[in-house]
Formats: structure tokens, sequence, C-alpha cells
């Protein structure tokens, strides 16, 4: 297992949504908890995946998802069973419309 | 799998089968009543997995939680059949128990378990074991205290194992033609006893000795429902309020039923055997059939108790 | 251990049992009382005829011997794995068999288990583990699947498995792993009778197999997590 860590900063604000939560842990897939946390501004993501030696290709989707959505003070925490990028950005958004839809 | 599939799959959100553990959760209760317990904030992963380096989930592969159903208060349990084949492991088993345990406290209208699982999660083993054991106990207390448990199986990979003997310990069974009650998987059969024993890869064999038709005609379950949400919504709402008898004559009836099942169809080697011998009238057609025609099918067989259940 | 000796071992006193088809039923004496005894030998696959068998002497026993202690007798291969028991619907059996000591349960009778060779799967599920406690001879066998065929299922190295047998008692087959986990409520060794006696003044229902896991440092979180469920700290 891998476990990797990203922060952001300088994000828009919002307080939308307590958290929520997408995708199982099956092979190929990946669960993601979004969770709003007191981060001072900051959204900070884990990840831990069976499937080592992407980082790079983790640290450019969790990037270029922050950068377009208003996540300040958010964790998003992710068990991954081998994802690929079009999956992982498929229940980021999922995650990311629950929350903003105030559902988990 | 790609993301194209995981999205229509989402797409088809009433369809029981394709949907996830949480969504079936919030299916069975009336508009935005489910509050779930233990939820994947409390971060309740197995260790027992993580020693093993295998990913783990938030909720441990099972989602439980109360809700209303027709107003009435229920408690929900749902596997999720896409973690670890929905088995029970410690951490999964202890929620499942918690839960009926606090059935016997709280008397809600029923408890619905949406069973999909394998039994045991083997990376666990004995305590997988023991954990289908406690929610056995757990199940005959609330029982007791004339709390409703509903099994519904309708999900990919059906209900096999030691829940497979659990599920026909509650009051009542609702399935889908889609799913499989069991305790034996075909191939575990296949394995030991070899391909001429049961073949594994021959799909409508094993529908035809385990899945929900079967088990409707057999009398092993309640109710046999279409595979979208509302429909099983639906046959567990009728269970509200309503626990079956567990008692000494109960069990005594139910013993003569399944000394007569093993002398009439004991020496047949098929399902189609034993649904000619039911008296459905083209037996080789059922598994074609859809819900409509096959309950035409059963109404018009009427040998008797064909399934007066439990 | 075999069935002769454990019976001497169990019932100085005398009993009268009889095996048909691997099925064990009888009755043994203890100061001066009768106990029931139900079970199976010979390592009995539990297919529908079987599990129908014990629960006709289940029933039997409910009907004629009001209160009356019922001892589990427990040698078995696990359920029988055969395309016929499936297409009868063998877990509804099996079930059956559950829930007719369950009534024995709860109309007073004190049902023990006592492992006294081996006991696998569904057939310790549905035959063993339905007690109000279980007991098992040190030498007993059990498991949940034999390692070659977990390791094909789960994909995790036999030999892996095999270490791990070693330092988990979550894993390794066999009596100590199950007492450790709170399966076993004790281990009779010895003087076999009276480990029964000790056994049957025990008239507690509570299920308290994972509090005796928690204990023994073999199960650190289904207690407390059923707890928080139960008592609404969710």
């Amino acid at each position: 297992m891998e476990q990797l860590r990203f922060a952001y900063d300088g994000l828009k604000s919002s307080n939308v949504g307590a958290y929520a939560i997408a995708g199982v842990v099956a092979s190929g897939d990946l669960e993601i908890l979004v969770e709003r946390e007191e981060l001072g501004g900051r959204c900070e993501v884990d990840i831990r995946t069976s499937v080592q030696g992407f980082e790079k290709t983790w640290s450019a989707v969790t990037q270029s998802f922050v950068s377009t959505r208003a996540l300040a003070n958010t964790r998003i925490t992710i068990n991954d069973s081998g994802a690929t990028p079009a999956v992982v950005n498929l229940r980021l958004a999922q995650a990311a419309q629950k929350l903003d839809e105030g559902d988990a | 799998m790609n993301a194209n599939d995981l999205f229509a799959a989402d797409a088809l959100r009433h369809s029981y089968l394709e949907s996830t553990a949480r969504a079936r959760a919030h299916g069975m209760c009336d508009d935005n009543s489910f509050t779930e317990w233990l939820d994947p904030r409390a971060r309740l992963t197995s260790p027992h997995l993580e020693a093993l380096d295998v990913p783990v989930s938030f909720d441990d592969g099972i989602v439980i939680g109360e809700g209303r159903l027709k107003g009435e208060q229920i408690f929900v349990a749902a596997q999720e059949g896409r973690f670890m084949g929905g088995a029970v492991g410690e951490i999964h088993g202890a929620k499942l128990t918690g839960l009926l345990r606090r059935a016997v406290q709280e008397k809600p209208a029923a408890v619905l378990l949406l069973l999909e699982t394998g039994g045991v999660r083997l990376h666990e083993a004995n305590a997988g074991l023991v954990a289908i054991s406690e929610i056995q106990r757990a199940v005959f207390d609330a029982r007791h205290a004339k709390v409703p448990v509903v099994v519904l199986i309708g999900g990919g990979n059906g209900c096999y194992g030691g829940m497979g003997i659990v599920a026909p310990c509650c009051d009542a069974i609702v399935m889908s033609e889609l799913a499989r009650l069991s305790v034996s998987g075909p191939e575990v059969i296949e394995t030991a006893r070899g391909v001429e024993e049961f073949d594994a890869k021959d799909r409508a064999l094993v529908w035809r000795t385990m899945g929900g038709k079967h088990r409707y005609l057999l009398g092993e379950i309640d109710r046999l429902v279409d595979d979208d949400l509302p429909s099983f919504k639906e046959a567990a709402a009728t269970f509200l309020r309503r626990p079956v008898a567990f008692d000494l004559d109960a069990v005594v009836a139910e013993h003569a039923r399944l000394a007569e099942r093993i002398e009439r169809f004991g020496a047949c080697e098929d399902a189609v055997d034993i649904w000619a011998a039911l008296g459905i009238a083209e037996p080789e057609q059922i598994p074609s059939l859809d819900l409509e025609q096959f309950q035409e099918a059963v109404a018009r067989s009427r040998t008797g108790s064909v399934h007066e259940t439990r | 251990m075999k069935l002769a000796d454990l019976l001497n071992a169990l019932f100085p006193e005398g009993h009268d049992v009889t095996v048909d088809a691997d099925v064990v039923q009888g009755l043994g004496q203890l100061d001066g009382r009768d106990v029931a005894l139900i079970g199976t030998a010979g390592h009995a696959a539990i297919g529908v005829e079987t599990a129908l068998t014990l629960a006709a002497h289940v029933l039997r026993v409910v009907q004629d011997k009001p209160g009356m202690p019922i001892l589990l007798l427990v040698d078995n291969a696990g359920q029988r794995l055969s395309r016929r028991d499936e297409l009868l619907a063998n877990n509804g059996y099996l079930a059956h068999l559950a829930k007719c000591l369950e009534v024995a349960r709860a109309r007073g009778h004190q049902v023990l288990s006592l492992v006294y060779d081996q006991a696998i799967s569904g057939g310790f599920l549905a035959a063993g583990m339905i007690a109000d406690r279980t007991y098992a001879v040190p030498e007993a066998l059990i498991y949940v699947m034999n390692l070659p065929a977990m390791s094909r299922i789960t994909q995790i190295l036999l030999e892996r498995l095999e270490s791990l047998c070693v330092t988990s008692a979550v894993f390794a087959p066999g009596v100590p792993s199950f007492f450790k986990l709170g399966i076993v409520e004790g281990v009779w060794d010895g003087d076999l009778s009276g480990a029964l006696r000790d056994a049957l003044t025990d008239h507690s229902k509570a299920d308290l197999r994972s509090e005796n896991g928690f204990a023994r440092g073999g199960r650190t979180l289904a207690a407390e997590i059923a707890r928080r469920v139960q008592e609404g700290r969710t």
C-alpha cells in the first residue's frame, strides 16, 4: 500500500455540505470521503492506494480538481483499489456534487 | 472497468442490483429519512485487511442506520457487495450485531437486512465466522422481542456461506430473480467435487439451482420482486410490525415441510424436474419468464402448499 | 477423540447412545440426571438429510423431555458440498436445525456444545456455535477453510497464510485461537465429567463471546463497536 498526502492553499471558501462519500473500494474503483474541516483555508488530500508509483498522476489529478472547485477547508480522504484517472475524476466529481447538494 | 460503465451504472439508479449499499439503504426508506450510524467519517477500517495490504473501506463494507418506512421507524443494514464480496469481517459483523441488539431495546417496526455476501471474510477467517454466529444470535433475540427481521437479497453476489444460513433464520426473505441464496458457492463445490458435480461456469445451472425463482418455487423465500428499489421497498413494507411466529409449533410445521421436500424432490436431478413435479406446465420456460408471467405460471400450477412458507 | 472414549469420560455413571449414518443420539447420566446427547461422528458432512435428522432429535427432546439439558457432540466436515444439497436448499435445513435449537433454548433447555474432533465452517455454525456455550477438547480441529483453498480464494500466498497462522489467532485453526477469540468458552481436558458438571451450573444465556474475545486479546474491536451501535454512540 502506498500513502500519499497533498495540501493546497489559496482557495475560495464554501461551507456547503458537511461531508460526502462517493465510490466503492472495488477493483478498479475507489472510495472518496470529502469533509468540511477547519484547515486554515487549505484543502488536504490523503490517499491510500494499492498501486505504487503513481504519485505524480495523483498529484496532477487532485491539483486539477481542487483548483476548479471551492474546496477551502476541505479534507479529501481516499481508499483506492487501482482506479484509472478517468474513474478518479468521476468519483471526485460525484463527491463534489453530493457536497454541493448537501447529501451524503 | 471504465468511467463510462460506472457512469451508466449510476444512471440505472432504480436497479437494486446496480445500486450501492448506501443507495439501497436510502431506497428502502421514505424520502430523506435514512440516517446512517457510524458513517464513513468514523473511519472504522479493518486492521486485519491493513495488515494484509488489502485496501480498506471507511464503513468496512456495511451501511447501518435507521429511517422511516411508511411512516414507521425501521433499522436498515446494507452490505456492499463490491467491497470484499460483501464478506463479513470483525468490524462489519459487529456493526450488524450492534444494530440487531439495539432493535431489541428500541423495537422498530422492522429490521431490514439487505444482504449481499459470500459469507465469512476469509481474510479475517475465525473472526468472521464468530461474527456470523453473533449475528445469528442477535437475530434470534430480535425475533424473541417480536421485532420482524426481513432479509432482502438482490445483489449480483447473492447471499452465501454462513449468511445463507442466517437468512432463513429471519422472519421473511424477499429476492429478485437476479440474486441467489445458498450456503456453498458453485466454485467451491466444483473445486472440491469436480465439474461433473457442479459446473460453476454454467450460469443457467447456477441460477436454476440457487436463484430467486427456484427458491421461491421451493418455498424457501416469501416474495419474488422486480429488480428495482421501489419493488423491494414495497415488499419490505408488508412485513412492518408483523413478526412471524417463532415457537415450537412453527418449527414443527417447518420440519414437516422440509421432510416433505426431501420425499417429493430428493431424487430430482435438476430444478426443472422439481418444477415439473410441482405441477408447473412448462418448467423449462421458467427462467425466461418475466415476473408477471412467472406469477401466472405459479398460480396456474396450484398443487397445494407449493410455497407456503415459513 | 473417539466417540466411545468421549462418552465414557463424560458419563462414567452410564450412557446409552446410538449412531446411525453418522448421527449420534441418546442420553448420558450425570449425578443421577439425564443429559440429552445429539450430534455427529465420523467427520460427517452435513447435508439436508443429516441436518433434518439432527433437528428431529432436537424436537423429540423438546417435546418429550422438557427442561432437559442438551449436549451437542460436534464432529463434522462442515456443510456437505454437493449440487443436490444446494438444489434442495441445504442452507434452509441448516437454518432449521439452528432454529430448533434456539426454540429449545427459549423453552429452558440448556444447550451446550462440545467439539470432540472436528468442526468446520457452516457445520460449526449450525451444530456448534448455536449453543449457549461452546467447549472443545484440546486436540479438536476447528477451522473456517483449509489453507490451500483459502490461499486460492484470497490470492494470499500460502506461505504468508502459514506464517500468519503462527502469529495470529484470527487465522490459525485449532482450539487455542478459537478460545482466544472468545468462540470457545473453555477447553475440557482430563476430567470431562467434572467439566460438564461445572458447565451445567452456568445458566447464563447472554452472548459474551465478543467480550471474552476482548478480555483474551483475540478480538479487540467487535465488543466495543457493537456496544457503540447498541448505545447510540454513533
